[in-house]
């Protein structure tokens, strides 16, 4: 229980940060963001980068997975179409990077629906499936359209700001943050809104969401175009930064990696979003780290993939089966604990 | 168009279709008994299929044995699953459920890519290799022996369901899991059952899945055209996955012969697609799937 919250209107309820502590804390984490270019090596922007995409296409399979109740096995594939789509719309018509990364969101979007209207009028795992067939026949066309340069794939200037090529981790970690930092707080912003509660009242009980008066297959299609829509801004951001986009960049195994990171991280929670691809991202750097430490290094390395896989589907059982809600839940039970510390709550 | 040659290629596809209709079975018999969507199917499959070469390939014992002791270690590994993996979750959401096969399809790939490698390899071929003609039609051994096989199990498994003990107990909780209890029947332990017998029949699919075109860690592929099979045919419907099955193969078949083989997977998810738009409950399924 947190004291000293009294609140006297429902404006103050509703607010997204409610209490000076939390702001505190939130100035001294956007300090932190801000000086971290300046501190860290190539090698931690590099990965601060992967894994501010990896917290916003997360987010977004949060919103439909943790907060809606849906499940989707093609996060990969729309991120995919987000990056096609920055390739493409960069190199034919060489546009600011803020449109391509829009274009990319809407382009993810209007995949989303396209598969979300057959299995969203049902109940059920439907979506799963669909969503599988999804990124197959995605990856199909990404390796056979002519638009798409084929196999080989698309490669692309970086992006342009102001003159300055965006060509280093320094320079597109001030691209890619922010806009990981403006999908959270649209996405948090999402939940204290009609459509955001609409969500969360059809994950806990479709029928009487229905009852309520929520249209049910408008309410699952738009949460499930507005995950197509982070998963594509993610998918720009990552062709922005790897400015390479082939069919092979955006397998199964990414998507099951998204699953993976809300899960572990927490679903139905932002917090858990951001926990989950930071931890998930980290964990592959983590096996090499141990890969290299092992003896005989060199001949382990053919095993990291596999390894990598397994330790992926043993994080999705282990969290199910003994911590369902995550990373999240485990941070609120320390903050708890220390809440009232060194007294006994 | 070329009769005959359409007629030879709807034959190859009807007998692969069995292949699916086998595998189909194996997991209509886990939804139908607990209600998991067991999206590991296809790897469930492919660990059978390697079991089957360490057993005959790397261990050289003969082939009555191998099969045999491939089948049994499935059913092992099946009730491992179903003890540490799934039998926790008994009561909670079927989402949390789902998302725990689509981790334990991870942890297979990874298992067999770590103790098998990634490569493709070569099952012992132990059919019989003369060609088959239906009519003026020629039929590769492999698939024709290779339906035959799976027609033999089809039958079994449904004269086992309608007899033995366990399938009854088996039929009775997949109709009224309450009822089930009342009249004594030890409902956990039909689960576990549920997961053996599944798994057991998806190494049977895997071995000659694998003898026909070569196992591999991405065997797994095959689970998705399975998992379109049984929507086709409807979740929760025996006939249903026989029939889908049938209807895949030959949907499969006459893609790839007349667009070319990457259109294979292709048909499958339109067909997948098109059901959904039409009948989502599947060709024979219960109705009882809310449109909502």
């Amino acid at each position: 229980m947190r004291i000293g919250t009294l609140k006297e209107s429902y404006v103050a309820d509703a607010a997204l940060f409610d209490s000076r502590t939390q702001k505190v804390w939130l100035a001294i984490a956007a300090a932190l963001l801000a000086l971290f270019p300046f501190m860290a090596s190539d090698y931690w922007l590099y990965m601060a980068c992967l894994v501010a995409i990896n917290v916003a296409s997360a987010t977004g399979l949060n919103i439909l997975t943790g907060y809606t109740g849906l499940v989707s096995l093609g996060q990969a594939a729309f991120m995919g179409l987000g990056a096609y789509t920055v390739a493409i719309v960069q190199a034919h018509w060489n546009t600011p990077f803020v449109l391509n990364l829009l274009a990319a969101g809407a382009v993810a979007m209007v995949g989303g629906v396209i598969v979300g209207i057959p299995s969203l009028r049902v109940k059920g795992l439907y979506l799963a499936i669909a969503t599988i067939a999804a990124s197959f026949i995605a990856h199909f066309l990404f390796a056979n359209l002519a638009i798409t340069g084929g196999t080989g794939g698309i490669s692309m200037q970086p992006a342009r700001v102001f003159g300055i090529d965006l060509d280093t981790s320094f320079r597109l970690y001030w691209l890619i943050v922010p806009v990981m930092v403006l999908m959270l707080l649209g996405a948090a912003n999402l939940f204290r809104t009609r459509i955001g509660r609409a969500f969360i009242a059809i994950r806990d009980r479709d029928i009487s969401a229905e009852v309520l008066g929520i249209p049910l297959l408008r309410y699952k299609l738009l949460s499930f175009g507005l995950s197509s829509f982070y998963a594509g801004v993610a998918g720009g951001l990552w062709a922005y930064f790897f400015r390479v986009v082939t069919p092979e960049s955006f397998p199964l195994s990414m998507s099951i990696f998204f699953l993976a990171a809300i899960i572990v991280g927490g679903m139905g929670s932002i917090l858990g979003s951001i926990l989950g691809a930071a931890f998930m991202t980290m964990v592959p750097e983590l096996l090499k780290l141990v890969f290299d430490l092992l003896p005989g290094g060199i001949e382990l390395t053919v095993f990291l993939s596999p390894v990598r896989l397994v330790v992926f589907g043993a994080l999705i059982i282990g969290f199910l089966v003994f911590e369902p809600l995550g990373l999240a839940e485990m941070w609120r039970r320390t903050r708890r604990f220390f809440h009232l510390w060194p007294f006994r709550n | 168009m070329d009769w005959a040659y359409l007629f030879e290629i709807s034959l190859t596809g009807l007998a692969s279709g069995g292949l699916y209709a086998l595998a189909a079975l194996a997991f209509v018999m886990v939804y139908k008994a607990t209600r998991v969507v067991n999206i590991a199917i296809g790897e469930m499959l492919m660990a059978g299929a390697y079991l089957f070469f360490t057993f005959s390939a790397m261990w050289a014992l003969p082939l009555w044995l191998a099969i045999p002791a491939a089948v049994l270690a499935s059913g092992v590994l099946g009730a491992v699953i179903e003890r540490t993996v799934i039998r926790p979750l008994l009561g909670e959401p079927p989402i949390s459920v789902f998302m725990v096969t689509v981790g334990l399809g991870s942890v297979l790939v990874g298992l067999v890519e770590i103790l098998w490698s990634a490569d493709q390899r070569r099952l012992p071929d132990f059919m019989p290799t003369s060609p088959i003609m239906v009519g003026d039609a020629f039929l590769a051994p492999k698939v024709f022996w290779g339906a035959v096989v799976a027609a033999l199990f089809i039958a079994a498994v449904l004269l086992l369901f309608r007899y033995w003990r366990g399938g009854v107990a088996l039929r009775a909780t997949a109709s009224d899991q309450a009822a089930a209890y009342s009249v004594g029947i030890n409902v956990p332990r039909v689960f576990s059952l549920a997961w053996v017998a599944s798994a057991m029949l998806a190494a049977v699919s895997g071995i000659i899945v694998g003898s026909i075109g070569g196992i591999s860690s991405s065997m797994g592929v095959f689970g998705l055209s399975v998992l379109v099979v049984v929507i086709v045919g409807g979740l929760d419907s025996v006939l249903g996955a026989l029939i889908g099955g049938l209807l895949i193969g030959v949907v499969e078949a006459l893609a790839g012969a007349f667009l070319g083989g990457e259109y294979k997977l292709l048909a499958t998810f339109l067909v997948l697609v098109a059901i959904l738009m039409v009948r989502p409950y599947g060709l024979f399924g219960t109705h009882e799937i809310e449109r909502l």
